[in-house]
């Protein structure tokens, strides 16, 4: 015990000297991993010289972490992995106004009125299926047809998960919520099959448990890239179904931020063309705005306009209506 | 001074100490310092619940479905208490107790289980079956899934048994031989020395291991949920993960804590009885038992068992690996990144076992109500949820003491809070074994508690303290709630790069990270194992 006491509070020494951020620099909670968000970071310390200290955490954990910390939080900026948690803290009232010239020229599924925080990135919801035992003719064009006989136990979907929740809230804020409950519990008595997450659901069409399932766009791009025989594709439903929905990654600036002036060149600089070309072309999800050359292994960026429903961003934040609709049909 | 009164001694039974005069300070003062800590969660609970609103309450917390939720629990904590006790009574008697060969790697091997992340784990069974599965793309052979309530009972099974191995392996060392001797002296055959004999001195490990094993059930969400399985933590995580909110996620946890707190008091009322060593003289080593045949059967057992817990999650780690290499540079950043776990895992580890030590010590040598009820706190920190422990640790530090928000030294407390009841169980029971009188003779002989300590009392619980350590150390560098929220900014452990990598799909990335912590932690526990057998 004496033995291990030494070099433990030799580390402990050391470690409690972590040095105090100092005031020009940006500490930002990214709900992105961080693989993905790590070099578009670096990317800017280079450009700007302003160093940017990052927690990585769990988008959801992060957002509730910044409601305990309050004025108090240490943080400049959230980044968050869809629009419900965003809207979270915009109604929480911690999330400072954006400039207005920020939102100029972005598609109108991109908008958020509240102005506080902006979309950084798209990611499409879609319909995965396993070519083998689906016919490209007899895809569902409608979320909503899925709740037939033909797809019965064939379906997967995820319940607890965030992008699958704000589908549902689009979906409450497009048809209602006794259409949406009636869905709900259609899937339900379907025998929809309930995962955890959209890459266990992709796992599950190659393992020949469910032949369709409801997830974002850019997972099947990631298996497809490690193994390209990889045997799942996925599509659109039909132009404007609420089954394509956009949902984004967000980015906002803390009202409690004491350096906002940098924390807001961080936000341009996501929505510059290098960084938007970026996330279209290593992380497969769909750039912003329209400057950017287009992954190939991507559906058009047009295309995606056109299929995707408009939804206000805004909107998708009544994730408590949604979470009582889920717990009404028993799922969770 | 030195007459300190021994349990022998001391009035047992409806009497809570009475401060000073029994129990010495350098013992109470700890156990009140950590049973004090372990209530500011609980004050953070209160706080939060008392914002609900009462219709709400009932819509989310008291609603026919969480019964099912929680019967689903309850049933899964069943047989994962029965698998693992299949696997790790076996594993710790032949360890101890039998000839087999290379013991101390079959001791590590017993281990390293618990360093496999449970996500990975459940990922690693998931992975295996099925058209498009590692094994049917190897050989293939298909295997139907693996998932609902078998696959999330093995998958919490094969990383959760060494806490029970640990716990057994600890007792059975510590055996008295000449207890077996009277008996086989008596007649009994090894079959009724064991279930005679041995089982009862087995039973407050037992107990503690199914205890520490029930409320990680209760708790886990992600190994659960990835199989598929509905359970009562998936209410928690959607309250927080979905909901963004605070107030009913505390109502939630409070449940969970008075469903944990049965647990407790179940397992207070076995290990009541006294099994310290009876006869007089020097505790005798037992002879090894030889197989013999039984090789036969032990051997492919270990295979299963290992190939299960180990062997897996190696093969689906490499397999990912091999689909797409990762670039060099990743490999590259491992070994700083392990030293920031080690660095915040060990200290943890360490407190942790520092705290246990004094409450072990409290309730062993002076058994009262007020004694239990400190042993009973240590484990809050355990039986809460990982994200609500770290919260109320957010809410503390930021009102209280702002300096220490987001230091190295509030998350080695907190890890420390979320794992005492790790290390109390092992270090209990090498302290059960320890006669009173070992103690009174060195006091009679002139030395002070401080001395008697350390040159009596602690050679003997070496064992119990080291195991209680590797327990903690291991859980602490696979830990993620609290490392997300209390971790000092940008001190990013290898738990938190596999997990941010995982949850994005990429699998081949979050590899090397997932095998440092396997590899590392098994290092780790290998290096502190083989400081025990010497003395």
């Amino acid at each position: 015990m004496a033995k291990l006491l030494t070099p433990t509070a030799t580390i402990l020494a050391t470690l409690l000297a972590v040095p105090l951020a100092s005031a020009n620099d940006l500490t930002l909670y990214s709900g992105r991993g961080e693989s993905m968000a790590e070099p578009i970071i670096a990317q800017f310390e280079r450009n700007t010289g302003i160093s940017v200290n990052v927690r990585y955490g769990d988008t959801a954990q992060l957002a509730v972490l910044l409601q305990e910390e309050g004025e108090r939080s240490p943080a400049d900026l959230y980044w968050g992995q869809d629009a419900g948690a965003m809207g979270a803290l915009s109604k929480a009232g911690l999330l400072a106004e954006l400039p207005g010239d920020i939102y100029e020229g972005l598609p109108t599924i991109y908008t958020s009125e509240t102005g506080n925080w902006v979309a950084a990135s798209g990611r499409a919801r879609v319909v995965a299926y396993s070519p083998e035992r689906v016919d490209e003719e007899a895809l569902p064009d409608s979320a909503f047809d899925l709740v037939e006989e033909q797809y019965e136990g064939r379906v997967g979907w995820a319940p607890t998960n965030g992008s699958f929740q704000s589908f549902v809230t689009a979906m409450r804020v497009e048809h209602g919520d006794e259409r949406t409950l009636e869905w709900l519990e259609g899937m339900r008595d379907n025998g929809a099959v309930t995962f955890r997450n959209n890459a266990t659901q992709v796992q599950g069409i190659a393992d020949g448990e469910i032949d369709f399932a409801l997830v974002n766009n850019y997972y099947l791009p990631r298996f497809l890239a490690n193994d390209s025989d990889f045997p799942v594709e996925q599509a659109f439903f039909s132009e404007g179904d609420i089954g394509n929905l956009v949902n984004v990654a967000g980015i906002g600036v803390l009202e409690s931020s004491d350096n906002k002036e940098a924390a807001i060149d961080f936000v341009r600089f996501l929505l510059s063309p290098a960084a938007q070309q970026y996330f279209t072309g290593n992380v497969y999800e769909y750039p912003v705005t329209r400057d950017v050359i287009q992954n190939p292994e991507l559906e058009d960026f047009d295309r995606l306009l056109d299929v995707s429903p408009e939804i206000d961003l805004d909107d998708l934040d009544d994730l408590e209506g949604t979470l009582n609709l889920l717990r009404d049909a028993e799922l969770l | 001074m030195n007459q300190t009164p021994l349990a022998s001694t001391a009035p047992r039974r409806f009497r809570a100490f009475s401060m000073g005069r029994h129990v010495p300070l350098h013992i109470l003062l700890p156990s009140l310092l950590a049973a004090g800590i372990m209530l500011v969660p609980l004050f953070y609970l209160a706080l939060r619940a008392a914002e609900a609103d009462m219709a709400t309450l009932s819509h989310l917390v008291f609603r026919p479905r969480n019964l099912t939720l929680l019967i689903n629990t309850l049933t899964l904590a069943l047989g994962v208490v029965i698998l693992t006790t299949f696997m790790a009574l076996p594993l710790a008697w032949l360890v101890v107790r039998s000839d087999i060969r290379f013991k101390r790697a079959l001791t590590v091997l017993g281990v390293i289980p618990l360093a496999v992340p449970g996500y990975v784990m459940a990922y690693a069974l998931i992975g295996l079956g099925g058209n498009y599965g590692v094994l049917a793309q190897l050989t293939g052979w298909q295997l139907p899934r693996i998932e609902g309530y078998f696959g999330a009972t093995l998958a919490l099974s094969l990383y959760t048994f060494p806490y029970l191995f640990l716990n057994l392996r600890a007792t059975l060392a510590g055996l008295d031989g000449n207890l077996e001797e009277s008996a086989k002296s008596l007649g009994y055959g090894s079959r009724d020395v064991f279930l005679r004999v041995i089982l009862p001195h087995l039973a407050p490990s037992l107990m503690a291991g199914w205890l520490v094993i029930t409320l990680y059930v209760l708790g886990d969400f992600g190994a659960v949920a990835l199989m598929r399985y509905e359970a009562f933590s998936y209410a928690i995580y959607t309250q927080y993960s979905g909901a963004f909110d605070r107030i009913y996620a505390a109502w939630l946890s409070i449940m969970l804590l008075a469903l944990a707190a049965s647990f407790v008091m179940l397992d207070s009322l076995v290990v009541k009885r006294k099994l310290a060593r009876v006869g007089t003289g020097v505790a005798r080593p037992v002879k090894p038992v030889r197989l013999g045949r039984m090789r036969w059967v032990a051997y492919p057992y270990l295979l299963l068992i290992f190939g299960a817990s180990i062997g897996l999650p190696a093969l689906i780690l490499g397999y990912w690996l091999l689909l797409s290499p990762p670039e060099i540079s990743f490999f590259a950043r491992v070994p700083a990144t392990f030293l920031r776990s080690a660095g915040a895992a060990l200290p943890a580890a360490l407190l942790a076992a520092a705290f246990a030590l004094p409450i072990a010590y409290l309730t062993v040598r002076y058994p009262s109500r007020a004694a239990s009820l400190i042993e009973r706190s240590a484990y809050i920190g355990y039986a809460l949820p990982p994200l609500t422990l770290a919260l109320a640790m957010v809410f503390f530090s930021l009102r209280t003491a702002p300096f220490l928000y987001q230091t190295l030294t509030l998350l080695i407390v907190t890890w420390a809070m979320a794992s005492l009841a790790l290390a109390l169980g092992p270090i209990r029971n090498a302290l059960l074994q320890t006669r009173p009188s070992m103690e009174e003779a060195s006091h009679s002989l002139g030395h002070g508690p401080i001395a008697t300590f350390f040159r009596v009392i602690f050679p003997r619980l070496r064992r119990g303290i080291l195991a209680g350590v590797v327990l903690v150390f291991v859980l602490c560098m696979k830990e993620l709630p609290i490392t997300f929220l209390l971790a000092p900014t940008g001190y990013t452990t290898l738990a938190v790069t596999v997990f941010t990598r995982t949850s994005e799909g990429m699998l081949a990335e979050a590899a090397p990270f997932a095998a440092a912590i396997v590899v590392f932690s098994s290092l780790s526990v290998a290096m502190l194992l083989t400081k025990e057998g010497k003395r």
